[in-house]
Formats: C-alpha cells, sequence, structure tokens
C-alpha cells in the first residue's frame, strides 16, 4: 500500500511505531497532488512548504514523546474555514488572495494536535452549491469519473479524500455540504450536532444551520478527526458546553438491540433504482447484525426544501453583507461614489448564484414578506424538528440515502438551480433541526458510489458512527479506491 | 390659532464597560489613537462570531429599573441590516422587538410643574465605528465599532423644548447615578434624536412627524425643538403641509435642515440574530441587579431636605450632581461642632462652586477635601476667624492645598477678639473720624457700620466684627 493510501488510523499507527515520520507521509501526500491535482481539482491552494515543515515539527513533537492521533497526519481544509498564513477564499472572487489574521478554532485545535495543514480545497463560492462549478476558481472533478461532479459544496474535500491527495478532511455542512459529496465520492462524511464544533472562523453561510465535519476515508478516522475538532469555545455563543464523547473506543459495540428508521416519506419519485436498492441491501446487513428496521413517518419532509431555501438565503443575505470592498477583498477602485463602490465590488466579486441568494434572503426579509416567508419557515422549521423528535423517539437513528442519485455530470444541472437544490432533499432537514448524520458508501452504480446516511438524535454522533462502522466492517465499499 | 406640540426622543448613550459588546477590545475611546482598539470582532472580518457582554446588558437592566421599566424575562438581539462604511458587517447587532426594558417612565419637573414623562423601551446594541472626513476623503476609526450603546426611547409625551431639555438634563443625572454612562453630549458618549409633530389645539389627529437629528448638545437640543416647532405652525399657518422627512440642526446659523425624505423610508429587515442565544433574565438574575440599584436623585433630593433640613432649592442644586452629593455629605459627617449642614451647603453652592466654577475643574478634583471644608467651618463657628477671613483662607486652601488651620496660623489670620486690644483700636478710629463719632451720638445710627468698616481695615479683617461694634456702642456712650 501506498503511503497517502493509509487512512488516519493506519498512519497513526506506522507514526507512532516509527515505521515513517510525517514527512514521508507529508512528502508522499504532496506527491499524489503534484501527480493527480491537474486531473481532480480538488484545492484551490496547496501549502507544500508550510505542510512540511508543519510534518518536521510533528516529528520533533513525537521524538519527544508526545503522542495524538492526528500528530503528523496531513490534512486538508474546506476554504471556508480560516487559516492564519494560508489564504482563504471561500471560492470566491471577492477574497481572492485574502489572508485571515486570525485561525479558526477548529484549525486552532488541529495545530494543537500537531496536524498537517496540506492547503484549502475547493467549494462553492460561500459553500453555496452542491457541485463545486459555482467555485469562482474551478470546478472539482469526481475522482470515479472526472466528468461528473464531485458533489458540493465541500466537493474540494470530499474529491480530495476519494483520490488520496490527503489522509483527512474538515468539510462545513448548511444542508448536506459534507454528506452529500460524501456519498458522491464514496467516502465518510460526519456533520456533527448544531453546537457541538465551534463556528468561530468558518465564513458563515447560514449562522444557525452551519457546522464544521470531518470528510475521510472511513468512520473510524471521522471519529478521531470529530473528537479533536469538537467541544465547547466560549468564543462560539451557539457552541454546547458538554463533554465530547469518546465515539472511537464504542465504536465496534455492534448494532445489536438497536432500532433504525427508515423514514417513508423519502423514498420518492425520481429516486435513482439503484440507489433505492443499494439502502434496500444496506438495511438487510444491518437485520443480519441484530438492528430492528421499523418505518417511521416524517410528515413535513415536503416543506424541507422551502423552509431551508427561505432562511439559509435570509441569514446569508446578512452575513454576506460585509464583504462591501472596503475592508479587505474584492474591491473596484473606479467607483466614482460610495454607493457605486458597493455596487460595482459586489457585483464583480459575487458570483451569480451567491447573488440569487443574497436576492432571494433579502425578499424574504422584507418589509411586508417577513411574516409570510421567513417567519412562516421558522415555524415549520419547528414542525420539522418535532418531526425527527418523534421519530427518534420510535428508534434510536434514521437510515436515508444521502442523494436521490449518483454523482451528475459537470455542466448538467448549472442552468437549473431548482433541480440542483433538489439534490439536497435527504440532507437539509437534519441542519433545520440541528441534530447529527454521517453519509458513507454503500454501493455503486455504473462505477459511481452511492451514499446513505445515518442521522441521530442530538450529541448522538458516538451512537451514529457505531452505526455506521457496523455496516463499513461487514462491506468492503469504503475500500475501493477510484482509478487515477 | 394655537397650536400643540408634540415630541418623543431617542436618546443613545455609550455604556461605560472595560471591553466593547461583542469582544474583548478595550471599551477606552478619549486617549487611544485610531484603529488600535480594534480586533477581527469589531472589524467584521469573515468567520467572526459575537460574545454578549453581560456588564453591558446588566448596565442596561439597571437603567431600565432605574427608569421603572418592566424587565422581561425573555429578550433577544437582532440584525439591522444597511450599508455604511461606519458598519463593517453590514448589519448591526441590536434589539428589535423584544428589547431589555420597557413601558417605564421618568418623572421630571418643568418650570415647577411636576411631569411624568413615558418611556416606551430601554435596548442594547453596538456603536458603529467613527467617520472622520478631512481633506476630501472619509476615514474610519473602528475604536469605537462594537462599543456598547443603550438606547432609551419615550413616549410622545413631550410637548416643549422645555420638556426636552428637563427631560434629559434629568435622563444623564440618573445614567451618572447609575455610573453607566458618563453621559456627555460633547464627545458623542449621549446622542439624541427628536420626533417633532405640531397640530392645532383641540385636533384629535397628530400632526405629521419630523425627525431632527444631529443634537449635539443641550443647548442644540433646546434651540431645535424651538426652532422646528415654529417652523411647523408657520408652515400650517401659510396653509402647508409638514413634509415626513428627517431634518438637521445646523449649528452655524441655527436652523434646521431638510436631510432626507422618509418617504421609501430604509427597510432594515431585522432578523433574529442566530449567533446570540436570547437573553433570559431570570428572577435571581434581576434582583441581583436590583440590589445594585443606588439612591437616585429624587430619593437623594428628599433626604437632604428631610435629614440635613437644608433648603429645597439647595437639596435639588446638591443633588444634580452625585458627586457634589457626595461632598456635602461628606463634609456635613466630618464636621465636628455646631456646624449646620445648612452652613456646608451655602459653602459648598456658594464659594466653592465659584472657585471651582473659576478654574473649570469638577469636585473630584477639588484640592479643598470635604474634611478641610469642614475644618475651615469649624475655625468660622468657634469665632477663630471671622467669615471674611475664612473666604480668603478657602481661596488659599484652594490654590495651595494646604489646610485651614495651616494657613490660619502662617498668616496670623486668627480673629481679634481681645477687648482690651479692640478697645484701643476703637478709641483711635473714634479719634480719627470725629465727623460721624458725632453724627451717631446725634442719633443717625447707621454711621455704626462706616466706623466698624474702620476697625476692620485697620486689622487687616480680623477683627471679630461683631465685638467692635458692641464696643464702639460702649465708648460713644460711655463719651457723650
Ligand atoms: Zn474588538
Amino acid at each position: 500500500m501506498e503511503l497517502h493510501e493509509l487512512t488516519i488510523r493506519q498512519a497513526h499507527e506506522l507514526l507512532v511505531g516509527r515505521e515513517i515520520s510525517s514527512v514521508d507521509l507529508t512528502a508522499a501526500v504532496l506527491a499524489r497532488i503534484r501527480a493527480v491535482e491537474d486531473r481532480v481539482k480538488a484545492y484551490i491552494h496547496v501549502s507544500a512548504d508550510s505542510a512540511l515543515a508543519s510534518a518536521a515539527e510533528a516529528d520533533r513533537r513525537r521524538a519527544a514523546g508526545e503522542d495524538h492521533p492526528l500528530l503528523g497526519i496531513p490534512l486538508a481544509i474546506k476554504d471556508v474555514i480560516v487559516t492564519q498564513g494560508i489564504p482563504t477564499t471561500c471560492g470566491s472572487k471577492m477574497l481572492q488572495g485574502f489572508m485571515p489574521p486570525y485561525d479558526s478554532m477548529v484549525v486552532s485545535r488541529l495545530r494543537r494536535a500537531g496536524a498537517v495543514i496540506l492547503g484549502k480545497t475547493n467549494t462553492d463560492e460561500f459553500a453555496m452549491g452542491s457541485t463545486t462549478e459555482n467555485s469562482r476558481f474551478h470546478t472539482t472533478h469526481n475522482p470515479w469519473d472526472l466528468s461528473r461532479v464531485p458533489g458540493g459544496s465541500s466537493g474540494g474535500s470530499a474529491a480530495a479524500v476519494a483520490s488520496d491527495e490527503c489522509i483527512g478532511s474538515l468539510g462545513s455542512d448548511t444542508g448536506g455540504s459534507i454528506r452529500q459529496p460524501a456519498g458522491f465520492c464514496g467516502v465518510a462524511g460526519l456533520k456533527p450536532t448544531y453546537g457541538r464544533v465551534s463556528r468561530n472562523g468558518l465564513v458563515a453561510f447560514a449562522s444557525s444551520l452551519d457546522q464544521i465535519g470531518p470528510i475521510c476515508k472511513q468512520v473510524a478516522d471521522c471519529a478521531m478527526l470529530f473528537e479533536t475538532i469538537a467541544g465547547y469555545d466560549s468564543k462560539d455563543s451557539t457552541s454546547v458546553d458538554l463533554p465530547v464523547p469518546d465515539c472511537l473506543g464504542g465504536i465496534a459495540d455492534g448494532v445489536r438491540g438497536l432500532r433504525l428508521g427508515v423514514p417513508k416519506e423519502y423514498f420518492v419519485d425520481g429516486m435513482q433504482p439503484e440507489v433505492n436498492q443499494a439502502i434496500q441491501k444496506a438495511l438487510k446487513v444491518w437485520e443480519s447484525l441484530g438492528a430492528e428496521i421499523v418505518e417511521v413517518s416524517m410528515p413535513h419532509t415536503e416543506y424541507c426544501l422551502s423552509v431551508y431555501y427561505l432562511l439559509a438565503t435570509a441569514e446569508a443575505s446578512a452575513n454576506l453583507a460585509r464583504f462591501d470592498g472596503i475592508r479587505y477583498g474584492y474591491s473596484d477602485h473606479h467607483a466614482e461614489s460610495l454607493w457605486d463602490g458597493y455596487t460595482a465590488s459586489r457585483t464583480e466579486g459575487f458570483g451569480a448564484e451567491v447573488k440569487r441568494r443574497i436576492m432571494l434572503g433579502t425578499y424574504a426579509l422584507s418589509a411586508g414578506y417577513y411574516d409570510a416567508y421567513y417567519l412562516k419557515a421558522q415555524k415549520v422549521r419547528t414542525l420539522i424538528k418535532q418531526d425527527y423528535d418523534r421519530a427518534l423517539e420510535q428508534c434510536d437513528a434514521l437510515i436515508t440515502p444521502t442523494s436521490p442519485t449518483t454523482a451528475y455530470g459537470i455542466g448538467e444541472k448549472v442552468n437549473d438551480p431548482l433541480e440542483m437544490y433538489l439534490s439536497d432533499i435527504y440532507t437539509l432537514s437534519l441542519n433545520l433541526a440541528g441534530l447529527c448524520g454521517i453519509a458513507i458508501p454503500c454501493g455503486f452504480a455504473a462505477g459511481l458510489p452511492i451514499g446513505l446516511q445515518i442521522q441521530g438524535n442530538a450529541f448522538a454522533e458516538a451512537e451514529i458512527m457505531r452505526v455506521a462502522y457496523a455496516y463499513e466492517q461487514a462491506t468492503e465499499w469504503h475500500l475501493a479506491h477510484p482509478t487515477l | 390659532m394655537e397650536y400643540v406640540a408634540t415630541i418623543g426622543m431617542e436618546v443613545h448613550a455609550q455604556i461605560l464597560t472595560q471591553t466593547k459588546m461583542f469582544c474583548g477590545c478595550p471599551n477606552e475611546l478619549t486617549s487611544a489613537a485610531p484603529n488600535t482598539h480594534t480586533c477581527p470582532v469589531c472589524l467584521g472580518m469573515p468567520g467572526v462570531l459575537p460574545v454578549i457582554n453581560r456588564v453591558a446588558v446588566e448596565a442596561t437592566v439597571l437603567t431600565g429599573m432605574a427608569l421603572n421599566c418592566t424587565i422581561p424575562s425573555f429578550s433577544k438581539f437582532d440584525r439591522k441590516n444597511y450599508h455604511y462604511p461606519d458598519l463593517p458587517k453590514g448589519y448591526q447587532i441590536s434589539q428589535y422587538d423584544l428589547p431589555l426594558c420597557t413601558s417605564g417612565h421618568l418623572d421630571v419637573t418643568v418650570e415647577g410643574d411636576a411631569r411624568r414623562i413615558g418611556i416606551r423601551r430601554v435596548h442594547l446594541e453596538e456603536d458603529t465605528a467613527r467617520l472622520v472626513h478631512q481633506g476630501g476623503v472619509s476615514l474610519v476609526d473602528f475604536n469605537r465599532s462594537g462599543v456598547p450603546l443603550m438606547e432609551i426611547v419615550t413616549e410622545a409625551d413631550l410637548h416643549s423644548a422645555e420638556d426636552a431639555y428637563a427631560y434629559l438634563s434629568k435622563l444623564r443625572q440618573i445614567l451618572r447615578y447609575l455610573g453607566v454612562s458618563t453621559g456627555n453630549m460633547e464627545d458623542g458618549a449621549m446622542r439624541c434624536e427628536a420626533n417633532i409633530s405640531v397640530r392645532p389645539e383641540g385636533a384629535e389627529v397628530l400632526g405629521t412627524k419630523v425627525e431632527v437629528k444631529n443634537l449635539n448638545s443641550f443647548r442644540s437640543v433646546r434651540m431645535a425643538i424651538a426652532y422646528e416647532i415654529e417652523r411647523q405652525i408657520a408652515v400650517l399657518e401659510q396653509g402647508g403641509r409638514v413634509q415626513q422627512v428627517t431634518m438637521g440642526w445646523d449649528e452655524t446659523n441655527h436652523r434646521t435642515l431638510f436631510q432626507r425624505s422618509k418617504e421609501g423610508a430604509e427597510d432594515y429587515r431585522y432578523f433574529p440574530e442566530p449567533d446570540l442565544p436570547p437573553i433570559e433574565v431570570d428572577e435571581e438574575w434581576r434582583a441581583g441587579i436590583r440590589c445594585r440599584l443606588p439612591e437616585l436623585p429624587d430619593e437623594k433630593e428628599e433626604r437632604f431636605t428631610q435629614s440635613y433640613g437644608i433648603r429645597e432649592a439647595d437639596a435639588a442644586l446638591l443633588t444634580q450632581d452625585l458627586q457634589v452629593a457626595n461632598y456635602f455629605e461628606a463634609a456635613c459627617a466630618a464636621c465636628e461642632g455646631p456646624t449646620s449642614p445648612q452652613t456646608v451647603a451655602n459653602w459648598v453652592l456658594g464659594d466653592l462652586y465659584r472657585l471651582l466654577g473659576a478654574s473649570g475643574s469638577d469636585i473630584q478634583a477639588c484640592p479643598v477635601r470635604p474634611e478641610g471644608l469642614a475644618s475651615l467651618l469649624a475655625l468660622v463657628e468657634s469665632g477663630k476667624i471671622n467669615g471674611t477671613t475664612a473666604k480668603d483662607v478657602l481661596n488659599e486652601m484652594f490654590a495651595s492645598g494646604r489646610s485651614a488651620e495651616e494657613i490660619v496660623k502662617n498668616k496670623g489670620l486668627a480673629q481679634i477678639s481681645d477687648e482690651d486690644t479692640l478697645t484701643e483700636i476703637v478709641l483711635s478710629v473714634l479719634d480719627q473720624n470725629p465727623g460721624p463719632a458725632q453724627q451717631y451720638r446725634e442719633g443717625k445710627l447707621q454711621v455704626l457700620g462706616f466706623l466698624v468698616g474702620q476697625v476692620m481695615r485697620q486689622t487687616r479683617g480680623q477683627a471679630n466684627a461683631q465685638a467692635v461694634a458692641e464696643i464702639i456702642k460702649t465708648e460713644l456712650a460711655r463719651q457723650s
């Protein structure tokens, strides 16, 4: 096995046994990036020099007797998470060349653990999109089929993991942006419970929905990364002061006696038949491992998409107001007046999808429309949460697809935003409810990975990872590698 | 025709805290160089999050309590969206429909009449950065960005410039008593806007409301409101219609000027701030804050007249400024012997105020401490010095910071009360002024003052004037 193919867990064992150094590992991954990146285009920025320097530092720390599961592990960070000393662009011309003056909380926790930051991965502009086609720099290609999208918005991270251009990565998930690309790329992606991981330093798309989480080659790696980045942060008032569970410890405890719910409203027309078949087979696997499968109802499922696009865009319209071309970022210097400057900088700095969402959100918040749109959406959001409360009274976790289809072709849906929005219908309700979920591979259709999703209660990350791990260990989908 | 003016006031007051509203930067504006008290949060950098300053919340609640407000158990922050270079996030974190304090009132006295001004709400928000326009460019100083700011909104209960002035004075007095704000309008720590409308007397419906901004001093508040009322009356008198606009007070030309139309007013698209949890003020927290409510001006004034027995007008003057009130109380406490609080009040409000006024310093920096004033008054009370000398001694204390005893001793200012010494001087004065002495004997008693004055002159004011008068009377009676 090549070094770049290692999982975090495997690499950690080799590092502990002094069989490899972090510099060896990092150099191997950088070599892999050089070999395949021009085809995959997972990254916006690769920091080879600083990565090697961090690796050398990690080796010194290990030699001095330190250990941590991530000490010396090369990771990729989605480019909506700020990194001091490494440019952070959010996939936008608006922030081209922007050098953040501080580290996000997750990155400072990773650095403390000794992880090596390889660079910043591609994303739809400001995390708005499902394919990375909305990146202002380039589109990332699905490593399983370079003519197809990797999913999004964390498509760069998912593709980097699938193509072994990193050992593990961080993404962010506002409506499925970790889980949907993980599904499209055949890797594991965890969206933690809202409040579990600090958003401090995550460039906000929709503040009440955003959450940072790991995208890795396997479930156990997600657990290791999650345990490092999770936990209370006094600088994020929405972060929750709860102890981070030992996810890895009980990960192999199995599913015997657990009840897994299947929401009947999720299996609808328009779903690719292979996806449905793969999920049904997966349910059988769990059943054979001792779990009980029950049908549950989520009656407000059909409203999720509307509620999501009202609330997320409303919050985004305010969150993106700070990009005005005055203090940092793209600025049109030819403008004659203040207002012309705002207009020009924002017109040129933002791409079409971002502008579309800012306008949608602005409209939803406008006088005379607020009650009908924003306020009503908030009320329905409460009903959606109650759907989850009721469903999760009857079972321990919910099993759904990550997306109705496998990865589609680049350019296929780019001119049909509504069609594109539909690819997130299985993921966004979880963000509205603020709960946790994990996506893992469960099969292939025409050579493309199929993803399934395990959704759990608030702060039940350890439980859903246990369910995911049981399936993963009973199958071999996670061992497949694309040929590049 | 007679007209009635209706006025509502909005006052913004910067809150005195160690740190800003949502970040750890120092809340200190007076001595800092521009853009030195900033961080990613108050600069609105990508990815930053606000954290509520508990002290600012408590200061706002305390203010609400002093203004007799209800403190709801549930309050929240909202985003107020608009673009301007002084607003780095493109929205201001403020409070929209659920402020920290609601429905209170403030009692004021306007030209002797007691008036109750309704307080609609007190809410908490962040200040914007400061714009400096110079040499054709605009500069932004973010030191002020994120400074905690409370907004106090009245009901439309005021009817004249005098009402507004009385309300503002009382409000500032309370803010200072609470120690929550300096209340200084000159440096922008307290800012004010007035909504003014005018209607013919007896009319049911309120007139069109005009907002007046740029009121940077108590003086401009009074002048601007008076001007605007007259302006609106003149418009109505000429059969015109008052337009719903925002006006600015022109400090140089003393008039209100059109700033912008309210038609198509800006839509701030308020919505709940998703980065902050709601604020729940439970009974325990509320009680804890209420404990810190100090004695307020009205109560203090009442107590000063009741327990010190001083004149009401003096009590009102002394309690206007908390530091003066404290000074007065400390001086009274330091007085041993028979010095009355009214005497202390007279000296504080008289000579001490004169000296403070002339030197432009406030009472906290006064070189004469309350104990010093008390010992000066003790010297007067015991007859050691007379009132005239005491004024000189006070001047000297104020200038040099030395004690009254020291000054009296060093300068030999002690009052001459010794009868033999005084008789000798009186006799020589009578010798030198035979005319007036004769007039007195002929019954023109008012020349006594002149003769006493002559004795005082010879003794450089140190003679005990009462004793001198008695001796003159005795001597003249004996000589006739
Ligand atoms: Zn700051």
